[in-house]
């Protein structure tokens, strides 16, 4: 396993990271500028089509679309950074643990991981939604919750193999702590492995989120976000298709992005896969 | 074998059981009161009472557990504190519709799937194999609503051949029935399809350098069939285990998709409990999905020993 930065650059990655650029870009430009307020009723602007006033036209209220694809973008990468990064931090420990301790205690790991397993991240969104409300940090709990199993079986399996070779052993040999192995040998190693992963579930995370605010459990109005623009546009399809294909594409070039880049990164990694 | 079984049984029960009182713990917790919560803030005291000792939601935890639990397995789930009718026999009728989708959604992924993942295989590095895999990638990264929308919006609004959504029961109008089903399984069907084509390209070509396909090659079976017998039975051990896990995922994708068509399934059933507040029938719908989920992944794990001889021993 080398690093991800080196060998030679695949279309699959380049074409991945230039549309998460392109998502980022959106989500830090809305920051600083929006061609109109994203919140702003306009009750003289209704619906309007394309023009170079409104580039994606307006909603039933007059809101410019394109200023809340921007906000939007921003509302796409908090929910999936904070779920796939909660996600990371526990699911990596706890597959290093099961990959490393007694077997027991790395099979108890292991059986509680598939139990929450089968809580997918909608389930869950929806069961917290019930009890506390839904909003966009229900959503982003559930999604994280929901996310640490693939972490985990992924970090367990990387560990696995590296706890079998011989430099391993050579430093058990050596005296050297499980602690000391899991920072010095194990982590670096399957690092690569959960970088891939992070991209992959970002990649479901913003599926999911997208899921959630279509059905009101997510993202609340007023706040932009791509799945409530699809819910919102659902009435008025077959008049105005544009209000769906606008926020659907915007879903789709994140997924996309996160996907290809992902698995632009494993081919790195898995030099076997990359001759394919 | 056997104890392998044995094992493997002993572990879905723990986790059914463990899974329930997750989902009757999360309930419990609720900030406030069950009944309150269903008949809303103006309700008297005395009905709140009698709400409470008639649901039993006096009693300790422990005890509603055990009585809600011991009801579940004779297929009494309660009845809802909202309307006070039972909830089981709806949920069953719910859960008809919800499988009748989630069936002929992986259908429909995998008619899609077996047939182009092996030819994106068998083509890889050429155009046609690449241009299956930047098809699958492009499915994958569709949210299944959204393919809902778009087939309504063409096939039912535009030519006007399907209908955009609603329910005919198949044992009413078989043709109906079937009509109504074909837009949302193919909403669901196909992005399940696009991944699960990916899975059945990366398995078949796995396959493809393994000796024994060149010795049914160099026997003198033509490449297709000698894939047919060989390559895919050896690439089905992988495609099932991702089959088991998108079968979960069809069941949870399936909730959003009875919303685009208004399909009186579980999901429809669990969103508007939800809205009704209606928490007893929230905790048996989730149950039942939960369990689900779990017994799936149980029946994977069983088939790998079906499928592959070799695993049979090694356990």
């Amino acid at each position: 396993m080398s690093t991800p930065l080196k060998g030679r650059t695949s279309p699959t990655l380049v074409v991945g990271a230039v549309l998460v650029g392109l998502v980022v870009a959106a989500a830090l430009l809305s920051f600083a500028w929006t061609p109109h307020d994203p919140l702003k009723v306009e009750s003289t602007a209704r619906l309007l089509g394309p023009t170079g006033d409104y580039w994606f036209g307006t909603d039933k209220f007059g809101r410019d679309v394109f200023s809340q694809i921007l906000v939007g973008a921003r509302t796409t990468l908090y929910v999936g950074v904070i779920a796939v990064g909660v996600a990371a931090v526990v699911g990596t420990p706890l597959g290093m643990l099961a990959g490393m301790s007694k077997r027991w205690l790395g099979e108890f790991v292991m059986r509680v991981n598939d139990l929450v397993l089968a809580f997918p991240a909608l389930l869950l969104a929806i069961m917290l939604g019930a009890v506390y409300g839904a909003s966009t940090v229900t959503a982003m709990i559930a999604i994280g919750i929901a996310t640490i199993p693939s972490f985990a079986r992924v970090a367990r399996s990387g560990t696995l193999q590296v706890m079998s070779t011989e430099y391993v052993l050579a430093a058990r040999s050596a005296g050297r702590s499980r602690l000391w192995i899991a920072r010095r040998h194990v982590l670096p190693n399957i690092g690569g492995l959960v970088i891939v992963q992070c991209s992959v579930s970002f990649a479901i995370a913003v599926l999911a989120e997208a899921a959630l605010s279509f059905l009101g459990f997510g993202t609340r109005p007023p706040t932009p976000s791509w799945g409530r623009m699809l819910q919102e546009s659902q009435e008025l399809l077959t008049v105005h298709p544009r209000l769906a294909i606008v926020p659907g594409l915007a879903i789709a070039v994140a997924v996309l992005g996160f996907n290809l880049l992902g698995d632009g990164l494993r081919d790195r990694l898995d030099p076997r896969l990359e001759r394919r | 074998m056997v104890v392998a079984i044995v094992r493997r049984v002993a572990i879905l029960v723990i986790s059914v059981l463990v899974a329930s009182i997750v989902v009757f713990a999360f309930m419990a917790v609720l900030p406030g009161d069950p009944a309150q919560v269903a008949l809303g803030v103006n309700a008297t005291p005395e009905l709140l009472a009698k709400t409470r000792q008639d649901f039993g939601l006096d009693r300790p935890l422990v005890e509603q557990y055990l009585s809600w639990m011991g009801g579940v397995l004779h297929g009494d789930f309660g009845r809802s504190y909202v309307t006070g009718e039972a909830i089981g026999p709806q949920l069953l009728d719910r859960l008809g519709v919800t499988l009748w989708l989630v069936g002929a959604g992986m259908l429909v992924a995998l008619v899609l799937a077996v047939p182009f993942g092996a030819l994106a295989a068998v083509w890889h590095r050429r155009s046609g194999g690449t241009a299956i895999s930047g098809l699958s990638q492009l499915g994958v990264a569709v949210p299944a609503f959204l393919a809902g929308i778009l087939l309504v919006q063409v096939f039912a609004v535009q030519l006007r051949w399907l209908p955009s959504g609603g329910w005919t029961p198949p044992n009413q109008d078989t043709g109906e029935f079937l009509r109504g089903l074909i837009l949302p399984a193919l909403s669901l069907g196909l992005v399940q399809g696009a991944v699960l084509t990916r899975y059945v390209r990366s398995a078949v070509l796995d396959t493809l350098g393994q000796d024994y396909l060149r010795t049914a090659r160099s026997k003198g079976l033509r490449p297709y069939p000698a894939l047919m017998r060989h390559g895919l039975r050896n690439a089905a051990v992988p495609v099932v285990t991702v089959l088991g896990l998108q079968l979960a995922t069809l069941l949870i994708g399936a909730v959003v998709v009875e919303r685009v068509f208004v399909l009186p399934g579980l999901g429809s059933m669990l969103l508007d409990s939800v809205s009704a507040r209606d928490l007893l029938s929230v905790q048996g719908i989730v149950l039942v999905l939960v369990v689900a989920v779990l017994v799936v992944n149980f029946v994977v794990d069983l088939l790998y020993a079906v499928i592959d001889p070799r695993l049979r021993a090694a356990r």
